[in-house]
């Protein structure tokens, strides 16, 4: 049973934006990593460039991302053309909305971890017979703790805060793609402050949890292992 | 039983550029001033330098040639970085078992409590290793590299961002893994002391070339290399026991050219020993000194005469028997003595220090 103070339609864009930004970071994570090791190693001329666009959401506006990616995924797009499938105001849509949207939040936490545990940290471990993976399972992973967790919650909280770019992509669909700051929107728009407060302080209130914990366990393993 | 060492590796303002070979057994030093390709050489034999050309071959198992480069994690090899390296988010055990773990059980030959006891690691086994000093650091890395049962053991310069009393903690431990164990090393420096106490061989690198190769003993008494004019000159000489003088506190020693006394060493009869006898510590006379209070007097030739850093000193070459000793003395003595290549002389040793 729902409590009476959230309605079905508001408790389905919590669940979605939920899950929106659980696949998002899953998918960030995946795509990210490899980025990231390659910012932190490389030295090749074209790594300013990647920096550049991977740093690109935190100074555009989301309705100019929103608005190149509308393009992109929506029915006259490139996509659609090559007989790919329609994603505009789709779920799939706002998962690569928001993973090109978080994506400094997930690479440039990684970036930096990776880039402190020094060459010669990875050079003794592929001197005692560890592999590539192998390295990167047992020295990177575990020495770029505090990283990966900033990069998972930053990655996961600013989906959570996303508005402009679903807005654009993902329409506003109740139950489909209609997330929480949208629903917010509509409901201040409509003058239903009542819910627009349980919206708010729900996503207040797990921010400030998520942050907060973030900080805390980052400063234990920081006390633990300098 | 050798090493190949065949390499060719350009970098902005320094070329590597070296054939060697060393023995396959015992310890090599890789000696040469800092930026001469020293440490370059040792990362190419681990594989740490993929850019390196050459050839490289280990008792006779090709590493790397114009066809293959085995990787360095598949190389059987114990690297010892100068500063450790140890993973800081694992215990000291937890290091130690690193390579251990990852070695086939049929391969493993060295033993975890057998490198604690040699390295005397046994209560620091659960430590972390943030809470360690730096010498025992350098022993966790040593005893990691050596739980992979490694075919080659490359250390560089394991000693030197150590202090003074850390030094003189590890030493024994060196001389010790120089003693036990059957695994050639290489053994990057630039410390004239710290080579004469461990190595067998050299290869004198100069520029990214080698300058010489050969025994230790020999190159570090040549007139012609820079090494028997640094501050430390010393000649190394292997010896024999060949007994006690317990009243007196001395034991005897005995050489293909004479005879030693030592202070008071614990070894045993006709065990051998290295001892080191520095070029500042020799003194020449014409003839045999009847009332002095210098114990070890040798017979010796002078081989020849050549001019030392400080324009007051040469240094005279003296052979005593096979061996080769050095001498510096003041150029003012030299006049007096007139002293001549060829020349009957006897060497008065002030100290000899076993290594």
């Amino acid at each position: 049973m729902l409590p009476d103070w959230i309605s079905p339609q508001d408790m389905a864009a919590l669940w979605l934006t939920l899950k929106l930004a659980a696949v998002t970071t899953v998918v960030l994570l995946i795509l990210g990593t490899p980025l990231a090791l390659w910012l932190a190693r490389t030295r090749s001329r074209f790594k300013l460039a990647v920096e550049s666009v991977v740093a690109l959401p935190l100074v555009l506006p989301p309705t100019v991302l929103g608005f190149y990616l509308l393009l992109l995924l929506g029915s006259q797009g490139p996509i659609q053309a090559m007989g790919g499938p329609a994603l505009a105001f789709t779920f799939t849509g706002l998962v690569i909305g928001s993973v090109f949207y978080s994506l400094p939040f997930v690479v440039q936490p990684l970036q930096n971890a990776f880039a402190g545990i020094g060459t010669g940290t990875l050079e003794a471990a592929a001197c005692l017979r560890a592999g590539p993976w192998d390295r990167f399972f047992t020295v990177v992973v575990p020495l770029s703790r505090r990283g990966f967790l900033t990069a998972i919650t930053l990655g996961f909280a600013h989906t959570v805060g996303e508005f402009g770019v679903v807005l654009m992509i993902g329409g506003n669909i109740p139950g489909e793609t209609q997330v929480v700051s949208i629903a917010i929107y509509d409901h201040v728009e409509a003058v239903d402050y009542a819910s627009a407060h349980v919206l708010s302080g729900l996503l207040l209130a797990l921010s400030f949890v998520m942050l907060f914990t973030l900080y805390t366990v980052n400063g234990r393993i920081k006390m633990v292992m300098p | 039983m050798t090493i190949e060492l065949q390499f060719d590796l350009e970098r902005p303002g320094f070329r590597l550029r070296l054939d060697a070979e060393v023995p396959g057994r015992g310890v090599t030093a890789l000696f040469g001033r800092s930026g001469c390709g020293k440490t370059t050489l040792l990362r190419c034999v681990a594989g740490l330098e993929p850019s390196a050309r050459g050839r490289l071959v280990i008792n006779g198992e090709i590493w790397q040639d114009a066809t293959r480069f085995i990787p360095a994690h598949q190389r059987p090899l114990g690297y010892v970085f100068q500063e450790g390296q140890l993973f800081p988010h694992l215990s000291v055990q937890g290091n130690l078992m690193y390579g251990y773990r990852r070695i086939p059980e049929a391969q493993r030959m060295v033993q975890p409590d057998d490198v604690a006891r040699l390295l005397g690691l046994e209560t620091l086994l659960q430590r972390r290793v943030t809470e360690i000093s730096g010498g025992q650091r350098q022993r966790v890395a040593m005893g990691r590299a050596l739980l992979t049962s490694p075919r080659v053991l490359l250390m560089d310069e394991p000693l030197a961002a150590l202090d003074a009393i850390s030094k003189a903690e590890i030493l024994p431990y060196l001389e010790r893994l120089h003693d036990e164990l059957s695994i050639p090393v290489l053994y990057v420096s630039h410390a004239l002391d710290e080579v004469t106490r461990l190595a067998d061989h050299m290869l004198f690198i100069e520029g990214g070339v080698v300058r010489a190769a050969g025994a230790l003993h020999e190159l570090i008494t040549r007139g012609d290399l820079p090494l028997a004019h640094a501050e430390g000159a010393a000649a190394v000489i292997e010896a024999r026991v060949t007994g006690h003088d317990d009243r007196h506190h001395l034991t005897e020693l005995e050489f293909e050219g004479g005879s030693l006394l030592i202070s008071r060493a614990d070894l045993q009869r006709s065990s051998r020993v290295r001892v080191r006898i520095m070029a500042r510590d020799v003194a020449i006379n014409l003839t045999r000194p009847r009332d002095s209070s210098v114990l070890n007097c040798l017979q010796a030739r002078v081989l020849d005469v050549s001019d030392d850093p400080h324009p007051g000193h040469v240094l005279v070459r003296l052979a005593v028997g096979e061996a080769t000793l050095l001498s510096r003395i003041t150029r003012r003595s030299l006049e007096h003595l007139a002293l001549q290549p060829g020349g009957r002389v006897y060497a008065l040793i002030k100290s000899v220090a076993i290594t």
